[in-house]
């Protein structure tokens, strides 16, 4: 159990502290500077991105939406502006390049909140307890959310959405709503369940899963054979029903790139893995041939692990 | 203050018991039996010159409440949105409450900071920096400038101060920037001042003929009274003229929109159209009129080296001379419908119909002006045109028949035009040029012969250039924001103030743009703080008592007149040789020779209360010991009754009765109020028989004089393409250093903007709502553009309210001034705009 | 769960398949319906004193298209529109105004509606003046100062349609006798509802506001028209050309009688029976 609780140490013995959190820091940077962007303009009155997650302006010139909340005002009947339909193919086909779900780990400023309560939980050992839902529930929100859309006319899941809420709280400097916001979706994170929110309920996270679905940069255990298995990886995804697939794949025959939607291309597991098993590739990789050969550092791992 | 019931119930118990005893309780008991008893007492509105009367609520030393008489015979309990808000006026959040002097390490320093000093410190410097002046330069360095919002007895007890006191002419009134060229056409045409009619034209007149006045913003409730008069009555009809747009043409029958200045022409062409159609009151011309002729090329009014001024042929004259009516009629006839068409760009058939309106001898016809005659280098003679047309229909003088000049200030006429402010005049019409009327006024001031100078002070314009040239070095504005109203700030106003051989100390209950340009500045109580005396333009004097009292150390300006006359001993400002003549006055201060000479002191001090026994302060009276307002007025009054008057027709009813009336229109005959002057019937000085006498003439004729259409000063260029006009706006009155001060008005219109037309913001690639940078010769001011809204100005022309002094016009506006009243042209000189 | 052999897995998957399946729909219906019903309740909610943005098309359509970025709010150049914070009975995230505190200048370059990338604001609104962003109606006419006589009309004079938008009424002032009441009058089919009137009244509260045209207006039964509007329309009557006739009328004409008898030098003749 303690080393549930402390997952990546061998890591960070094995690497040093920073190469064992390289990743989780560029994605906070990442997250950081996504709100910060849409703040330079109000601060400094430099308008470097205007307008909010939903839909943003950047430098006069480069159109930004949300195409979940496109296809929402779609089903709706509703065709936006030339714009907009150009800012929505450009998030899809960045989304369709770098990982759906990426926008859940390096951008959507709810992750933030979402891994504070998941590492809490660890700390406190609660990882189990809480409502267990199974992981097909935000597709269905998503699918409920289209249907709404559909039946009242309206762009239905931005009237609760805490997503681009928050963002848009933060942006517009209304504090308040900030703490609200952030304060429900601690509580219900920490206290509803593991990653309850993220992985289980929101539909914005479920609709960026299809798109991973097909996307093209993946995470791939290429150093499977290298896996001490001690278990961090798992201890720290976020999705850790996606890791097995791949990196415990050999005896069915697959490759080892993760292909499950449901990866958020986080690159935790990068970080945590003192045996550097994991690293970012192509979905074209999965060949067993992808897979490298054991380059006998493993024998260390395994007396480690033992 | 809230009570219990049963406190409630208590002190009622209280008050009855007290009652039936036949005693009075204290104060804060009467009061405690009325939680909320408001003291209403009647009052004059403190903005322009119609003359509302108003209801002044008062509770625990505040005015709380206002509200229009309802039996106020100008008004009728109406006001306009300035008048709504009189409660606020006195309260804004900056109220000056002590002397602040600029100083540098505890000493006076002209660049310093200000710092609050007591009134005798105050007056310490001030009076050291007077008698310095007076001693290096003699009378002609020290000068006041005042206000016609100045009250009745401050105005009087000034033009004494200066005229008498100092022995300088010195004294002008703001009523110079709006009232001088009216002053000037009465004087000429009539020998009196002030209009003939009243306000009853209004609901007399078929039809009503507006030059250069925008009654519907700045005279609102007459308006009001207009437009009623054009609703009810069947075939009333309306024309307006001026040089954009603006709300009176909603109600126009004829709206004209002319070229700037060319109003000159078009009133010689209604002359020469009556002429032509012989329409003219044959009999009326014969009895009552004499024909003129005025001096031509008379210049711009601007410093004499000026090459507008060098270049004109008679700089200043306003010489006329008698010609026939034929020569009269050969004069006006260059001005035929063609070429008065031509000139003011005015479609010929609107021409027709105007003239046609005059000529018809079935139609009263009203006429009505303001600033736009008044404030053109050709004032008096575009005054005097208007009279000339009147004159020619014999439409004058009677209910209906009706030149008439509107007053932009609430007492232009009681204070600055009657007891003789101007740096030309004494009381009554009376003029410092005249011996004999100087000797008048000594004699009425128990003074020496001798002591009035002969000849006329600076007046306005001119006294920022004297101070700028350092000819005038102690100098006291009061009541009045000059350095936002005069003309050409950045060449004259502002480096007149600010030269180090100057002092100038500056009265205001407000830290405005003057009072922040002095040197000193003085508290000052105002409107309901002090008992006062305001007369609107149609001769009404109204009076009313303090309500209040000032806050803090403020004093009225009628206080620190006569307190500033105790720092001089009469052997400081008298020549020997004068005070030789009256050898009595020696040892006395100013102050006692000018005050207290048995009849200023006349009256003791006395409880002011009123007939349901409410008791008023008088705060000037309690402090020199005697009725300080009733004194002077009295003694103004002698100008006007005192045995061997030199102008009758000025009569004035005694100082209570003004108390207890809702004003009253002088001359006072009989105990009876005048409302049309020069007509038998009407003017008890016309006798019988006579039908009409213009009595203000020694031959009982009023002057026809004719004078022809010059160009104005400046007109648009190349480099300065635009006519600039500057105005009012209805939420804000003048400088606005009382209606900005209102937070509902603020918000209603927060700042100044530029009106323009559509075609020339888009000539200059402007935007509705952009801040542009408007620049003359002489200045530059950044404010939005506005094409839309109330005035709709004509492609070459822009229009800028005065009001907001974070955007000061008068940096743009050029210091041409009509040579004859020295009144400034606000209202035409050359801008340009661009982005700013 | 994702352990399950791959037969085990076929083997439960129908049986699973149906029971998941049912959880889904259920599920997914019941949070459908909560969802609605916050959609519902917010939708219809939009209040009186809060303004949408110039060419905002209907709340419903709005809603169907604006995405709360706030790009119109950050182009406003007059600090006007502010999006609607959690709480607030306007859609949360919605752009709004509330003229009483800061009223549409009505730009005319419109850069509110330019800045809108979603078809919110509709980009056919070319011409400000077209804006219908609600209607100013007088409803507090008791307190308005010009109505009781006063010659405030800020409202008018503030208006940037003023003479079209807002005029003013004049007639007699019964109680004075001698002035005239001139009564603010808002035409319903030029005010834009930008809002500066609102701002601008004078009173401690205002008596002119701009309301959404649903609560604003009247609606004239279908079945009537007003024959003066129709005819100044056509030009002409609309029974024109039918060959209407009008009769003359007989006026009084007292000669056919004969009485009484004139003399022959014009006078009367004596009345003989």
């Amino acid at each position: 159990m303690s080393k549930m609780q402390n997952p990546g140490a061998a890591a960070v013995e094995q690497k040093g502290w920073l190469a064992a959190h390289k990743w989780l820091i560029l994605r906070r940077l990442s997250q950081i500077l996504f709100i910060a962007a849409f703040l330079v303009g109000p601060l400094t009155g430099f308008w470097l991105v205007k307008g909010t997650l939903a839909s943003s302006m950047t430098l006069d010139v480069l159109p930004l939406t949300d195409p979940f909340i496109f296809l929402q005002s779609l089903v709706t009947g509703h065709v936006m502006e030339t714009n907009a339909i150009i800012g929505a193919v450009i998030v899809a086909a960045a989304y369709f390049l770098l990982g759906g779900r990426v926008f859940c780990s390096w951008v959507c400023p709810v992750n933030i909140i979402s891994d504070t309560a998941s590492w809490l939980r660890r700390k406190l050992g609660w990882k189990k307890t809480g409502v267990r839902l199974d992981r097909s529930t935000a597709l269905w929100t998503m699918g409920a959310v289209f249907v709404t859309s559909a039946l009242t006319g309206t762009i239905a899941w931005e009237f609760v959405n805490p997503v681009t809420m928050l963002h848009r709280a933060i942006v517009f400097g209304a504090f308040a709503s900030v703490g609200l916001v952030s304060g429900a979706l601690f509580l219900i994170e920490l206290v509803g369940g593991d990653r309850i929110w993220c992985s289980r309920l929101c539909p914005v996270g479920a609709f960026y899963g299809l798109l991973g679905k097909v996307s093209v940069l993946k995470v791939s255990a290429s150093k499977r054979k290298a896996c001490n298995d001690c278990m961090d990886c798992y201890a720290v995804c976020p999705e850790s029903h996606v890791i097995s697939p791949a990196l415990k794949g050999e005896k069915d025959n697959r490759g080892p790139i993760i292909l499950s939607g449901d990866c958020t291309n986080c690159g935790r597991c990068l970080d945590v893995c003192s045996e550097d098993v994991f690293e970012f590739s192509l979905r074209t990789r999965n060949k067993l041939d992808d897979v490298r050969p054991n380059e006998g550092s493993a024998e260390d791992g395994t007396q480690r692990a033992a | 203050m809230k009570l219990t019931r049963r406190e409630f119930m208590k002190a009622n118990a209280a008050a009855a018991t007290a009652a039936v005893a036949g005693i009075s309780l204290p104060a804060k008991t009467a009061e405690a039996a009325m939680p909320n008893t408001i003291r209403w007492d009647k009052g004059a509105c403190r903005f322009c010159g119609t003359g509302c009367g108003v209801l002044i609520g008062t509770r625990e030393g505040r005015i709380v409440a206002t509200q229009g008489d309802p039996d106020a015979p100008v008004n009728k309990g109406l006001n306009c949105i300035k008048g709504y808000f009189l409660s606020k006026i006195m309260y804004g959040k900056d109220r000056l409450t002590q002397p602040l002097l600029r100083k540098t390490n505890g000493k006076f320093d002209k660049n310093g900071d200000f710092e609050p000093v007591s009134w005798d410190e105050a007056f310490d410097i001030m009076a050291e920096k007077w008698k310095e002046a007076l001693k290096k330069k003699g009378p002609t360095a020290v000068g006041m400038f005042g206000s016609g919002q100045w009250t009745i007895f401050e105005g009087y007890a000034a033009s004494k101060l200066m005229k008498a006191g100092f022995r300088s002419n010195n004294l002008d009134p703001n009523a110079r920037h709006c009232m001088a060229s009216a002053v000037g056409a009465f004087m000429r045409h009539f020998g009196i001042d002030e209009p003939m009619g009243c306000y009853d034209d209004l609901e007399h007149a078929d039809t009503f003929v507006l030059w250069g006045a925008n009654m519907a913003e700045m005279h609102p409730i007459l308006w009001s009274r207009l437009t009623n008069t054009r609703l009810t009555k069947p075939g009333c009809e309306v024309h307006v003229l001026s040089t954009y747009e603006h709300r009176c043409f909603e109600l126009a029958d004829n709206g004209m929109v002319f070229t700037p200045q060319t109003d000159l022409a078009i009133l010689n062409y209604i002359a020469n159209y009556i002429i032509e159609n012989k329409a003219y009151n044959e009999d009326f011309i014969n009895k009552h009129v004499n024909f003129n002729a005025t001096t031509e090329d008379i210049g711009y009014g601007l410093r004499p080296e000026h090459p507008l001024e060098k270049a004109a042929a008679n700089p200043g004259k306003g010489k006329f001379n008698k010609i026939s009516f034929e020569e009269y009629a050969a004069s006006v006839s260059k001005y035929t419908l063609d070429y008065a068409s031509e000139l003011s760009g005015v479609p010929k058939n609107q021409l027709v119909q105007l003239a046609q309106a005059y000529a018809d001898p079935n139609r009263k016809v009203a006429s009505y002006w303001t600033m736009g005659f008044n404030q053109h280098t050709r004032g008096v003679w575009v005054n005097g045109l208007l009279y000339n047309v009147h004159l020619l229909m014999g439409k004058i003088s009677e209910p209906g028949n009706s030149p008439f000049s509107l007053t932009g200030q609430p007492s232009a006429c009681g204070t600055a035009r009657e007891v003789g402010t101007f740096a030309h005049r004494l009381p009554a019409d009376l003029v410092v040029m005249n011996e004999k009327h100087r000797a008048f006024s000594e004699k009425i001031w128990k003074l020496p012969e001798g002591t009035i100078p002969g000849k006329p002070g600076y007046h306005a314009v001119l006294q920022h250039r004297m101070l700028k040239d350092g000819k005038l070095n102690a100098y006291w504005v009061q009541c009045t924001n000059n350095m936002q109203a005069s003309p050409n700030m950045n060449e004259e106003s502002y480096p007149g103030y600010r030269n180090p051989e100057n002092f100038i100390a500056v009265s205001d209950p407000y830290p405005t743009v003057t009072a922040l340009a002095a040197d000193l500045i003085l508290p000052t109580a105002m409107w309901m703080e002090k008992e006062g005396a305001y007369g609107n333009a149609e001769r009404r004097t109204q009076f009313w008592r303090q309500q209040v009292a000032a806050p803090g150390e403020a004093k009225s300006d009628l206080w620190q007149v006569m307190e500033f006359a105790k720092r001089f001993q009469i052997e400081e400002v008298w020549p020997e040789d004068l005070l030789a003549k009256m050898p009595e006055h020696r040892g006395k201060t100013m102050y006692e020779v000018l005050y207290e000479n048995g009849q200023v002191n006349q009256f003791p001090v006395e409880k002011v209360t009123d007939h349901a026994g409410n008791v008023y302060d008088n705060d000037e009276s309690e402090h020199f010991g005697y009725y300080v307002q009733k004194g002077l007025f009295e003694e103004y009054r002698l100008f006007n009754s005192a045995a061997g008057i030199l102008k009758k027709g000025h009569e004035m009813a005694p100082f209570e009765m003004y108390h207890r009336a809702r004003g009253i229109r002088w001359p006072v005959i009989d105990g009876k109020e005048t409302l049309w002057r020069f007509r038998e019937g009407y003017d008890p000085h016309v006798k019988a028989g006579e039908g009409v006498t213009f009595y203000g003439k020694p031959d009982g004729k009023a002057n026809i004089i004719f004078a022809p259409y010059e160009a104005p000063a400046e007109s648009p260029d190349q480099e300065f393409d635009l006519w600039l006009c500057t105005g009012r706006v209805l939420e804000h009155w003048h400088s606005g250093s009382m209606t900005r001060r209102v937070p509902e008005l603020h918000r209603a219109f927060p700042s100044a903007v530029v009106f323009m037309h559509p075609a020339d913001a888009k000539k200059r690639g402007l935007r509705r709502g952009q801040e542009v940078k408007v620049s003359s010769r002489r200045g530059e001011i950044q404010l939005r553009v506005e094409t839309r809204g109330r005035n709709r100005v004509p492609e070459g022309l822009v229009f800028i309210p005065w009001f907001d002094e974070s955007a000061l016009v008068n940096k743009l506006t050029l210091d041409a001034t009509d040579p004859l009243s020295k009144e400034t042209d606000f209202k035409k000189c050359a801008c340009k705009i661009e982005k700013a | 769960m994702a352990e399950k052999t791959p037969n085990k897995k076929n083997k439960v998957s129908r049986r699973d398949f149906l029971g998941d399946a049912a959880k889904g729909v259920c599920g997914a219906g019941l949070f459908g319906l909560a969802l609605g019903s916050v959609v519902a309740e917010a939708e219809g909610k939009l209040p009186a004193d809060a303004i949408r943005p110039p060419g905002a098309t209907a709340e419903a359509d709005f809603l169907s298209a604006c995405v709360r970025c706030g790009l119109c709010v950050r182009d406003c150049p007059y600090d006007t529109l502010s999006l609607a914070d959690m709480g607030s009975s306007v859609v949360s995230g919605t752009p709004l105004f509330v003229a009483r505190t800061i009223p549409c200048e009505m730009c005319d370059d419109i850069p509110c509606v330019v800045a809108c990338p979603t078809g919110a604001l509709d980009k056919s609104l070319t011409n400000i003046d077209d804006a219908k962003m609600g209607i100013a109606v007088l409803v507090g006419h008791e307190t308005c100062l010009n109505f009781q006589g006063l010659r405030c009309d800020v409202c008018y004079r503030v208006c940037p349609l003023i003479e079209e938008a807002i005029t003013l009424e004049r007639s007699a002032n019964e109680r004075t006798g001698k002035h005239a009441i001139f009564i603010p009058t808002v035409h319903s089919d030029k005010c834009t509802g930008c809002g500066k009137c609102e701002h601008a009244c004078v009173l401690e509260k205002t008596a002119i506001r701009v309301l959404p045209e649903r609560i604003a207006l009247g609606e004239l039964g279908a079945h009537y028209r007003w024959g003066w509007v129709e005819k100044g329309n056509k030009g002409e009557s609309l029974i024109e050309g039918q060959g209407i006739i009008d009769l003359p009328d007989r006026g009084y004409n007292p000669e056919p009688s004969g009485f009484p008898e004139k003399s022959a030098t014009g006078g009367y003749k004596g009345f003989k029976p």
